[in-house]
This record gives structure tokens, sequence and C-alpha cells, in this order.
């Protein structure tokens, strides 16, 4: 039988390079989506495939990785592609968001902000802001050639016309460098202000889409709205239950079946750091919750 | 309190401990044996070499039993195993002329240069549960005859000859073949990649687009030319040898439709070509693919597009059933984030409905 052997970071340094190719491209022409030769991965299309293709491609051996999902350290999938690195590259891995120069995500921008050795790779399921408006690739394509981009307008404007209001609650969609609507990835557009002019690299990754795209370093980027309807950030109006932050997005957790309700940061590191320079919420006598790490 | 609804490492890994256990079932039954897979679940292993596009019996039937029998499991195994897999170049193109046929039946002719040959198969058996079967009970030695020495030319060759049916392309030795594992997809997508595209799909869903098309959604009139099922000889063009290498000899089932004919003032009308080829004997998969690679060839012949089948568009972009069960499955994955921003946004919506069908006066009396 055929023994596999793995290369550093699983993929051959061929794809990577074909990988790599794509991603500058992505870099020189923001928000545009790059085709890519996306290659069959040992974890499920619809989860992270994408992202871990770009983070095998740009991880060298200094690097330092941070995954997260739903702003969590420790949530499975998280967990399943941190161990996944740790095992076929044998980089460092860590929770701290500023220790990390590499940061793979699913749904959500840290809340620490991000400094200019840091690249964010965002997990997408659907990278096509217009997959919904019209289903075809050949015509989507021909859209965003001509910057036709009327039709998102339209539907955000129904949806003022029906609900009083934009009825997109995550995966807002945005505009990037002025030129191409870009879908932000299914984060919820709390997070879309921070993508704008932020210091690290987004690379965004689309494995069953086969798609890169990219948002360089201190690029513009601005969430679709209208001048009497401006865009607004979501976030429920309660602090943290654990660390009393004020300006963090909150995971609501059903406590019992009366209708009890916490309200927690997503960011758990963000939430730990706070918690252990002594800001404390309602419930900060957290029980035992497990480690994500060490 | 905060309830622990973030997953653990420890969780995970106890979840992997359990599944090996329950994969393996109770211990007091023996333990199943790859080369009984092979042997006796042959057709399963056929459709995991298939749609795993990996032509390895071994490998096929680890994956199978890996995956509890899970067949696009298995195929999900494979593949992975594929991707990393270096290319050490295309083969020559293989000759299904000279195939070493096992099994070989076409429905548009009574007789053909060849004959018959019905080989094994499930047609013509009375599906009736088999209680000896339970027993395993030695099955009879199978019939034999004087090997089989005549030529065994394809129908559609024969069809060809008289000019009924299109030509196949020539083969255009310059050209690379496509290779949508290697190189993202575009479309339009040429037929080649089209191929491809079918031979690593879904046998369910090119049966049903293939249903679909004998029901009406993309009607193309189809008789089976052939169906034909045995060995081939791989080569390899050896650039240092300077001549082909055979590699080894594999199984393959093709299938070859002929389908309504076209014809226009300027050329004769001639029968047109629908084309499947699987690894192993996986004739309802081949016959499924045939159906649909005539229906996606709308465009190409000038028809219509109004049928499913038809659409290049929607049938390669989901057909790929690793592709497909890695999306639908993905929404178990969390979606909290997202989910509290939807919430948010409904709430507030409901509020506002709330608000608005409240009656002025009743506010007004309320306060």
């Amino acid at each position: 039988m055929n023994a596999p052997a793995y290369n550093f970071a699983y993929l051959d340094e061929q794809t990577k390079r074909m990988i790599r190719r794509a991603i500058l491209k992505a870099i020189a022409i923001p928000g545009y989506q790059v085709p890519f030769a996306s290659r069959e991965m040992p974890m499920p299309y619809g989860w992270g495939t994408g992202g871990v293709q770009v983070t095998a491609a740009i991880l060298g051996p200094e690097d330092v990785l941070k995954v997260i999902d739903q702003g969590s350290d420790d949530t499975t999938n998280a967990i399943s592609i941190r161990k996944f690195f740790a095992k076929t590259a044998g980089v460092a891995t860590t929770t701290a968001t500023n220790e990390a120069t590499v940061i793979q995500t699913r749904h959500r921008i840290p809340e620490t902000a991000l400094h200019e050795n840091q690249v964010l790779v965002y997990q997408v399921p659907i990278p096509e802001p217009l997959r919904f408006l019209e289903p075809r690739e050949t015509e989507t394509r021909r859209m965003h050639a001509l910057a036709e981009y009327g039709l998102m307008h339209v539907k955000l404007y129904e949806d003022i016309a029906r609900f009083g209001h934009i009825a997109t609650a995550y995966a807002y969609p945005v505009k990037v460098n002025a030129r191409y609507v870009m879908d932000p990835s299914p984060t919820p557009k709390f997070d879309n202000p921070k993508m704008d002019n932020c210091p690290a690299l987004q690379l965004f990754g689309a494995g069953r889409e086969k798609r890169i795209y990219a948002i360089p370093p201190y690029t513009q980027v601005v969430s679709l709205d209208f001048e009497d309807h401006p865009f607004e950030p979501y976030r429920f109006n309660a602090p943290c239950a654990l660390c009393g932050a004020e300006n963090s997005y909150l995971d609501e957790i059903v406590t019992d079946d009366k209708g009890g309700r916490m309200f927690v940061c997503s960011d758990t590191d963000y939430c730990e750091g706070r918690q252990a320079t002594g800001h404390h919420g309602s419930l900060s006598a957290a029980p035992y919750k497990e480690k994500a790490h060490g | 309190m905060y309830v622990a609804v973030k997953g653990g490492e420890r969780a995970i890994e106890n979840a992997h401990r359990l599944l090996a256990h329950k994969r393996r079932g109770d211990q007091g039954v023996p333990e199943v044996t790859l080369a009984q897979i092979s042997e006796q679940l042959g057709l399963a292993v056929d459709r995991v070499m298939s749609e795993g596009s990996l032509y390895d019996r071994e490998l096929a039937a680890l994956a199978i039993k890996q995956a509890r029998g899970d067949l696009i499991e298995a195929i999900f195994l494979v593949r992975a195993f594929r991707a990393t897999m270096p290319r050490f170049g295309s083969s020559e193109p293989v000759d299904t002329g000279t195939m070493r046929v096992r099994r070989r039946v076409s429905a548009t002719f009574k007789d053909i240069p060849g004959g018959q040959i019905l080989g094994p198969t499930f047609d013509y058996t009375h599906r009736l549960l088999d209680p000896l079967l339970a027993e395993g009970l030695a099955p009879e030695a199978p019939a034999t005859a004087d090997a089989h020495t005549a030529p065994t030319p394809r129908v559609t060759d024969i069809l060809g000859r008289d000019g009924l049916i299109e030509c196949s392309p020539p083969a255009d030795d310059g050209a690379s073949v496509g290779d949508l594992t290697r190189e993202p997809l575009n479309f339009p997508a040429d037929r080649d990649l089209r191929l491809q595209n079918l031979a690593r799909g879904d046998e369910g869903f090119l049966l049903a687009m293939g249903y679909s098309t004998q029901r009406g959604y993309g009607r193309n009139h189809p008789f089976v030319g052939e169906i034909r099922f045995g060995e081939v000889e791989v080569e390899l063009f050896a650039e240092d040898a300077g001549f082909a290498v055979p590699l080894g000899s594999i199984e393959l089932t093709e299938c070859q439709m002929v389908n309504q004919f076209k014809g226009s003032a300027t050329e004769a009308p001639c029968f047109t070509r629908g084309y499947g080829l699987a690894f192993g004997q996986s004739e309802r998969k081949t016959m499924s693919m045939a159906l649909v690679d005539r229906a996606l060839r709308a465009r190409e012949l000038g028809e219509e597009v109004r049928a499913p089948a038809q659409d290049e568009e929607f049938v390669m972009s989901h057909s790929d059933n690793v592709q497909a069960t890695g999306f639908v499955e993905h929404l178990k994955l969390p979606h909290y984030v997202d989910f509290q921003s939807e919430l948010g946004l409904l709430r507030k919506l409901r509020q506002e409905f709330a608000d608005a069908s409240t009656p002025d006066a009743m506010k007004e009396a309320a306060e």
C-alpha cells in the first residue's frame, strides 16, 4: 500500500506556488475574486478548506498561528484546524491575538486591533456577493467586470421598502478600494468597520468555490448603504457578563428554559485578557472552563 | 451560569475514540478484511474508485472500511489522498475497442460482430431475497466456453462507417486534456472538462439528472448503442525510452448512447453521441453520464437550453458529492455570531411591527 508522506503545512510546493500566485493577483486587484485550483483537503468543503489552503501557502516555520471560529479559540472546528497545522507544519500556535502572525478566522474579526505584521485569513463559504441575486457565475463575473452593481442597491432598497431597514445582518456587502463589491464572509456586520484601513493584510479563501480575494493593508472598505439609511453596526445593548466590555460583539447564551439569557464576548481571547487585567462583569466568577490550548 | 457551550480538545478526541469503537462493532464478530471488501463488495469499491478518481482497489477498500460503509465518506477519503499525489504525466488514450470484454450489450442491433455478452449482471435476476446466501453457501462454478477471439468493434464505429452517427472529433495530439482538479473551472466548459466532472460526479445526482431527460426535461431520444465492461491496457509514453510502456490493466465500463439526429441545409442528418465512462463495473453511472453528457451538448448542437440537465453551470456546480456533502453538513458548525446578528435584526423588526400595530389611541390611554 502507498504510505502517505506529507510536505510542510500539508500542501506540496507546486500547489503552494499556484496559491501564492493567486494571492499576489488578489492583492494587486483588491476585492477581485481570483479563481484558483483549489485542492481537496483532508477536511470537508464548507469547513474552512479555502482558509486552510491560504494559510498553508503563506505559513513559514517562524509563524505563530491563531485559529478562531465564532471569535473563539476553543470551538471544535478552530481546535481541529489549529491541530492540523500544529501537526503538519509544527508551527507555534497561540490564542493571543497580538502574538499571532497569521490568524485564520471563521465568522469574526478579533476585537483587538490588528497590526502591520499580521495576516488575517478568512474562511469563505460563498465568495460571490451577487450570488443570491444572480445564480450564474458567467453573469456575476460580467457584472463585476462592468462594475454593474445596481442590482445590489435595488436589493438593499427593497429591504428598506419592506422592513424599514437594510435586512442584512451578516455577510454585509462592502465596496473595496472604490471598485469591487465584495462579500466579507459571514461575519456579523458589527465587524465591517474593522476591515477599513486595516494595517494587517486580509486574505479570503473559498475552497469549494475555488476563489481567493484580498484586502491589502490600509485599503478603503465601505459598507454599502444610502445617505438617508446609513450603515449601522449591530451589537446587543449590554455589557459582557464576564468582563464588562461595552464595545465587544456578544454571544447570546440561553441559560434556562424560562427566558434566561446571558451575553458574553464572542472573542474569548479579548474577554479573558480583560478579565486577567481586572475587568469584571455581572457573572465574572466563571466556573471551570476547559482551556483551549496548552 | 456560563454553561459549557464550546467544545474542547478532549471532547473531539473522545468522539473519535467512540467512532473507532462503533466502527469495529461487536468484537465477538470477526473483523472485515480489505480483501473481503474488495472481493465481496466489489461494486462499492468500483464506485469509490470512480468518484474518488483513483484506481486503487486496496485503498478504496480501506476507505470503505474506515468510513463504516458510508460511500461518500469513503470517496472523500480517497480524494483527499489523491490530491497530494504528484503527477508524473498523462497516459496514452486507452482504446476501449481492444477491451478484453467481460460483458457487452447493444440495444440498437440484435446481433453485432463479437456478439452480445451478458456477463455478470443483475439484469433478469428476480429480486427475491435469498436466504441461502445468508447461510454462506459456495456458489456454483461459472459456465465456461472457449476463449473469445473475435474482435468486438464498437457499435458506434459500425454506425460511423456509414456516416449515420456524427464523427468523434479527431484526437489532437498536441492539445493537453483539461484537469479540473489542477486548474480552476471556468464556464463555459469544454467537453473534456464536462466529462471529467461527470465521471467524478455523484451517481445518484447523475441518475436523477439523466432520468429527468427521459421524462421530458431536455429529452434527447437515447438508444444504448453499446455498454461494454472489461479490461484495458494503460500505457504511458516514456520520454527517455521513446515509446509507450504499459503500466498495467484496469477495468472500465463504457456506455455509448446514440441520440436524436441533427442535420441542416449543409449537413446530412446523423445521430449524435452521449458518452459515459467509469472505473470498474458501473453501468448505472455510465448510462446516466451518457444521458447527461448528451444533454449538456445542447449549446454545441444548437439546441435551446431549457432543462436543468442541459445547464452546465447547474449540473457541473452541483454534481460533486464531496463538495455537496461538505457544504450541506457545514450547517452543523456553530453559527452563533451570525445568528445573534440575525436575532438582533428580527427583534428590532418585530418591535417596530408591534409599535406600529398598536393604535395611537390605545397608546395614549395606556399612558
